[in-house]
């Protein structure tokens, strides 16, 4: 493109404006109170602050509650983006080998993702509840009462069947739409050429998709980290206690339910600092050893 | 009696929507020929050839290969190679691993790999980018990789779907020479699935011409050339394609609006009431001996070597090919046809008489 294409050297910036308005509105001014609050500590009722330096830092990371937080999140964010991916690869596998050249089933298969997220997360929770929760009931079978809410294990076995469950369409469908289009030459070459269709899957397949679940990968991660939030809350009713928690409903717990609105910021900006490293690493390692075609 | 690499006993292919793509075809392919499947498209020649390879069921009928029934073999347990029409190359994969994938999943040694890749590579003149990804390779470079695929496998034989289509006439016409010296080189026998009758012409030692999913005609190209069995083969092979008019046989002369053809010597017995003619159209020259054929030109059309005078004998279209040197001819002129060169088929059926 040439610049000439432009009456003023500010036509491109105008352009931007929109753009870099909503990304300062929503993203660079929060952020920015955010590190600025992250120094103080902060009187929640009378609006004085006393400028604490890094304690609110040091508090957060050398607290054996953030500790705790910060391992549930890691095992919570790996157990649901491994489940989601794991699951979701298997189904859209499945479905595919059924639906080469059918549009009709695939149409209908779809439509699992035109539930809203909301109403998926309240029936999973549902699922789980003490009184009408059909798995509750399963789980009983094995001698097992399940009390979620209560029992810290229970509740975080739940939270976790819950996120994954509600994510796997998503993951299906891009997992499907990335398998349908590997062409059937390919496939068809591959069946000749190996004779084992699980080899053929890890050897050719799953290869050839490895754009797609790079990008899920980025997905379910972020959607680990802080989509599951809504369904957090509604595990825990409203009462944390001793319940598992990751490191996004801590920084809600302690900002809006302890009032400690320094520390929570200061966790905030820990947990961008750990996604923008979280990031670069994913890009970085992975997008190496993936072959866009 | 030479020795069979493929035996195809009245093969059937029905979908289960009901359609017939492949209707109880015979063919044989001996080993080291060259055998290609030409044919308009929609004709079950692809579906044949994937039939073989086992990439699709088969209906009814036995497909043998080497000597042993494949019917109900996975693709990778029989012994074939096939290329594909858009190389089908694992964008994956280095043009090395490309080759090897098929090896190693049979579990050769490494040394044995290797020496067949190296061994590929300088036949095809592939060596100089082993180490690169399909992506960074051109088409003709792609394409032969896609056959390298297949040599290194050493297969009773290798099936070729349409493999020059997506080439440039240039880089078509070179690949052809190029296929055929490689497999008079490797000496295996090969199926050949073509829509291209002057790809046909050249590549094949014998020439099965299919349509609507049943043989015409199977043989060598001269034959199909020369005597072909049946209108469709007639027009279908060369170009441009044979004179065909339809006349009506009048005390053992073919007339055609007032004007007689020519009737081949050999078919002055029992002919129908309606006939076909046909004529190729190199085979009638400009001239009068007194009994010439009237012929009206509409347009001249010049290839170089050759001209191209579209015209028309009675009312019928009428193509005919002579040399560039020979002099132009006037708008209506005679022609001179040998009797010997004419064809006749009948007219319900096309068969040949």
């Amino acid at each position: 493109m040439k610049s000439a294409q432009f009456d003023s050297r500010f036509g491109p910036y105008l352009l931007l404006l929109p753009q870099m308005a909503v990304i300062s509105i929503f993203f660079l001014w929060p952020a920015a109170e955010a590190v600025w609050a992250s120094f103080f500590l902060e009187d929640p009722f009378f609006g004085t602050r006393v400028f604490v330096g890094l304690e609110n830092y040091v508090t957060a990371l050398t607290s054996d509650d953030y500790a705790r937080a910060a391992w549930f999140t890691v095992i919570f964010t790996a157990v649901v983006t491994l489940a989601t991916l794991g699951i979701g690869m298997w189904l859209a596998v499945a479905a595919d080998n059924v639906l080469r050249g059918n549009n009709t089933y695939k149409t209908l298969l779809m439509w699992v993702y035109a539930i809203a997220p909301p109403v998926a997360g309240l029936i999973g929770v549902m699922l789980f509840d003490q009184h009408i929760g059909p798995l509750v009931d399963f789980v009983a079978l094995f001698g097992h009462e399940m009390q979620v809410g209560v029992s810290w294990w229970d509740t975080a076995i739940a939270m976790m069947i819950v996120a994954s469950w509600k994510q796997i369409p998503y993951t299906f469908i891009f997992v499907l739409s990335g398998l349908q289009s590997i062409p059937n030459s390919v496939r068809e070459a591959a069946a000749i050429d190996c004779r084992s269709s699980i080899r053929r899957f890890w050897t050719v397949i799953f290869p050839l998709l490895a754009p797609t679940t790079f990008f899920l990968m980025i997905v379910n991660i972020t959607y680990a980290l802080f989509e599951t939030f809504g369904i957090i809350d509604l595990m825990v009713k409203g009462e944390p206690g001793n319940n598992p928690k990751t490191l996004v409903y801590k920084v809600y717990l302690d900002g809006f339910r302890g009032n400690d609105l320094g520390g929570s910021s200061a966790q905030s900006v820990i947990l961008m600092i750990l996604v923008l490293a979280l990031t670069i690493v994913q890009f970085r390692l992975i997008e190496r050893r993936i072959h866009y075609s | 009696m030479t020795e069979k690499t493929l035996v195809l006993t009245d093969v059937v292919k029905r979908y289960p929507n009901g359609a017939l793509a492949v209707d109880r075809v015979n063919v044989d392919v001996n080993a080291g020929e060259l055998v290609v499947f030409v044919g308009p498209s929609g004709c079950g020649k692809s579906t044949l050839l994937r039939m073989v390879a086992g990439l699709e069921t088969v209906t009814d009928g036995s497909i043998e290969l080497a000597g042993r029934v494949v019917n109900d073999l996975e693709p990778a347990e029989r012994d074939i190679a096939m290329v594909f029409q858009n190389y089908a190359l694992y964008p994956h994969m280095s043009v090395r691993k490309n080759l090897s994938y098929g090896l190693k999943n049979r579990g050769l040694p490494a040394d044995e790999i290797n020496r067949r890749v190296e061994e590929a590579a300088e036949i095809l003149e592939i060596g100089a980018f082993l180490d690169r990804k399909p992506s960074q390779l051109s088409g003709g470079q792609r394409q032969r990789v896609a056959m390298g695929r297949a040599i290194v496998r050493h297969p009773a034989i290798f099936l070729f779907d349409e493999p020059l289509s997506n080439l440039d006439a240039r880089l078509r016409n070179r690949m052809r020479v190029e296929i055929r010296k490689l497999q008079r080189r490797l000496n295996t026998a090969m199926i050949y699935v073509t829509h291209d009758q002057v790809e046909a012409m050249t590549l094949a030692d014998r020439i099965v011409v299919l349509n609507g999913g049943r043989v015409e005609q199977i043989g060598s190209p001269a034959e199909v050339y020369g005597d072909p069995a049946s209108t469709f083969v007639a027009s279908f092979i060369g170009a441009p394609p044979m004179n065909l008019i339809e006349v009506g046989i009048e005390a053992g002369r073919a007339m055609r609006d007032g004007v007689a053809l020519p009737l081949p010597p050999s078919h002055d017995g029992a002919l129908p009431a309606k006939a076909i003619w046909g004529l190729r159209p190199e085979r009638a020259r400009v001239g009068d001996d007194g009994n010439g054929i009237p012929f009206t030109i509409d347009v001249v059309e010049e290839l170089g070597a050759s001209r191209l005078l579209h015209g028309r004998i009675g009312g019928a279209e009428f193509t005919l090919q002579q040399d560039a040197s020979a002099p132009p001819p006037s708008q209506a002129t005679t022609l001179l046809i040998d009797p010997r060169d004419v064809h006749l088929f009948d007219a319900e059926t096309g068969k040949a008489l």
